[in-house]
């Protein structure tokens, strides 16, 4: 008895705790980088007062953010006001569960993996959706509606990319998706030069799905103040903020698992140390896709709320559905080699 | 055919691709920022700051109560009052009086001043955290010429030869 609950709550209790904690770590770092790197594209320094370089500067807004007050608007919806952040946040870190960090290392090895991805990333809109609704305010409703109408529509895209991936791969197993990019010419055995435009228009979809620059018309600062979240503040406010980042590092890593390899070497294994496969690649890899954010953020002007639509619908859903069949060939004629066949 | 460059110009991404890097470019770029506290920014010898009275070498004051720079001042920031002075009944203020929330620093009653005493000096960084302190008053005015003297006098030196 003590055992079977040692294995079905403690263990997966300290694992869960062993993918949170240090995303959450991430999360402060990745704010911090986010801030030095736009401030570097911007001929400033970033912060660089608090700690060493600035380091802790994360950690200071954190705090700050669980001491304020978390105010209730009037005539709100006061249930579904403080559901919202939970209902952002809670799919946003659920969707790590079936994340491959490297060959053994993943939290729930199931094998409809991607449609698991799929689902809780799509369950995000919900939290938005329901934040702008209840705050019982213009500005957030309209951010709200936007940020559904651009999620919805990206989702298409989103999804029909992977359906390549998995028409590729011939399985939904996160894990499997990798070993069919295994094989002895390292980077070129992965997903990314098959799918290629499959592969760019995946990861903005996937900046335009986490509602981040220059997809941001959910906050638009400019127009409806802050969007969804206008009327949050202190730790509610700190729940968005973590799931938005949650999410694009999420979006970086299946970039990286999907396309790249996940936590393959780049180079062939017979090239001895770098030739290894190991978390660490993935991180690496992932690490570029997170500064790919920071640098559209850093370049693009916001696009306009009609563009956003005409690029999801009228571009980038014809092109994946192209590739569809594409890749269907390709693997029906065996014009790819998968898993180093 | 333009339009169709056009489309496949636009499907390749190339102006994206321009602009991320010249915004990578600039990441590597020197940084302008001036981290104030630590690093400060070179000021003019005409720099118009904080008002001063200014003495003679032999600790006369200068000013003669002309009201000149009352006369001149655009927001009436300057407030003058003048009697013969005690021990040997010269016009001297008894009274003067600049409400630093009304200066506009134009530096119009320096310019004015036919004895060079009113001057306004490089000190920028000051405050007030007591309401009232805003109006700085005789003694301080000339407190702050006598601890600045060298100062003003060598900005006054560089910029001589325009004036």
């Amino acid at each position: 008895m003590g055992e079977q609950i040692l294995n079905q709550v403690v263990w997966p209790i300290i694992y869960i705790l062993c993918i949170i904690l240090p995303l959450v770590i991430a999360v402060a770092m990745f704010v911090y980088w986010e801030r030095k790197v736009i401030g570097w594209m911007h001929v400033r320094m970033g912060p660089n007062k608090i700690g060493p370089l600035g380091l802790l500067q994360a950690f200071a807004d954190v705090v700050k953010l669980l001491l304020k007050e978390v105010i209730l608007p009037t005539s709100a919806n006061k249930v579904l006001y403080y559901l919202a952040p939970l209902l952002a946040l809670i799919p946003a870190l659920a969707a790590w569960a079936v994340v491959p960090f490297s060959d053994r290392m993943v939290l729930a090895n199931v094998n409809a993996g991607l449609l698991y991805l799929l689902a809780m990333t799509s369950l995000g809109v919900y939290g938005i959706i329901l934040a702008g609704w209840a705050s019982n305010s213009r500005y957030a409703l309209l951010g709200a509606m936007r940020s559904a109408a651009q999620v919805i529509s990206y989702e298409l895209a989103m999804g029909l990319c992977l359906v390549c991936v998995l028409v590729l791969a011939g399985s939904l197993n996160l894990t499997d998706i990798v070993h069919a990019q295994a094989g002895h010419k390292g980077i070129l055995d992965w997903f990314m030069w098959p799918l290629l435009p499959v592969f760019i228009i995946y990861f903005i979809s996937g900046v335009a799905e986490t509602n981040r620059a220059p997809f941001d018309v959910a906050e638009g600062e400019s127009e409806i103040v802050a969007g969804f979240h206008v009327e949050y503040s202190g730790s509610a406010f700190a729940l968005f903020f973590l799931a938005e980042y949650a999410n694009m590092i999420l979006v970086s890593f299946l970039a990286s698992i999907l396309f790249l390899g996940g936590w393959l070497s780049p180079f062939p294994a017979s090239w001895g140390f770098i030739g290894q496969s190991g978390f660490l690649w993935l991180f690496v890899k992932a690490f570029v896709f997170a500064f790919m954010f920071l640098w559209f953020r850093a370049s693009f002007p916001r696009y306009r709320y009609d563009q956003i639509m005409r690029l999801g619908w009228k571009v980038f859903i014809p092109i994946t559905i192209v590739w569809v069949l594409v890749a269907g060939c390709m693997k029906y004629f065996g014009w790819v080699t998968v898993g180093g066949l | 055919m333009n339009r169709v460059t056009h489309y496949f110009k636009s499907l390749l991404l190339i102006e994206l691709f321009k602009g991320m890097a010249l915004t990578m470019r600039y990441m590597f770029s020197p940084k302008y920022t001036m981290r104030y506290p630590m690093e400060h920014i070179p000021k003019s010898n005409r720099f118009r700051g904080l008002h001063a009275l200014r003495r003679y070498a032999n600790g006369e004051e200068r000013c003669i109560a002309c009201k000149l720079c009352e006369a001149v001042c655009p927001a009436l920031a300057i407030t003058i009052d003048s009697a013969p002075r005690e021990s040997d009944g010269q016009r001297r203020t008894t009274r003067y009086d600049i409400d630093l929330f009304k200066c506009i620093f134009c530096g119009f009653c320096e310019e004015s001043c036919p004895v060079d005493s009113i001057v306004e000096t490089h000190i920028h960084e000051y405050h007030f955290e007591q309401r009232g302190e805003n109006v700085v008053t005789k003694p301080q005015l000339l407190a702050i010429g006598d601890r600045f003297e060298a100062d003003i006098a060598a900005a006054r030196a560089q910029d001589a030869a325009y004036r």
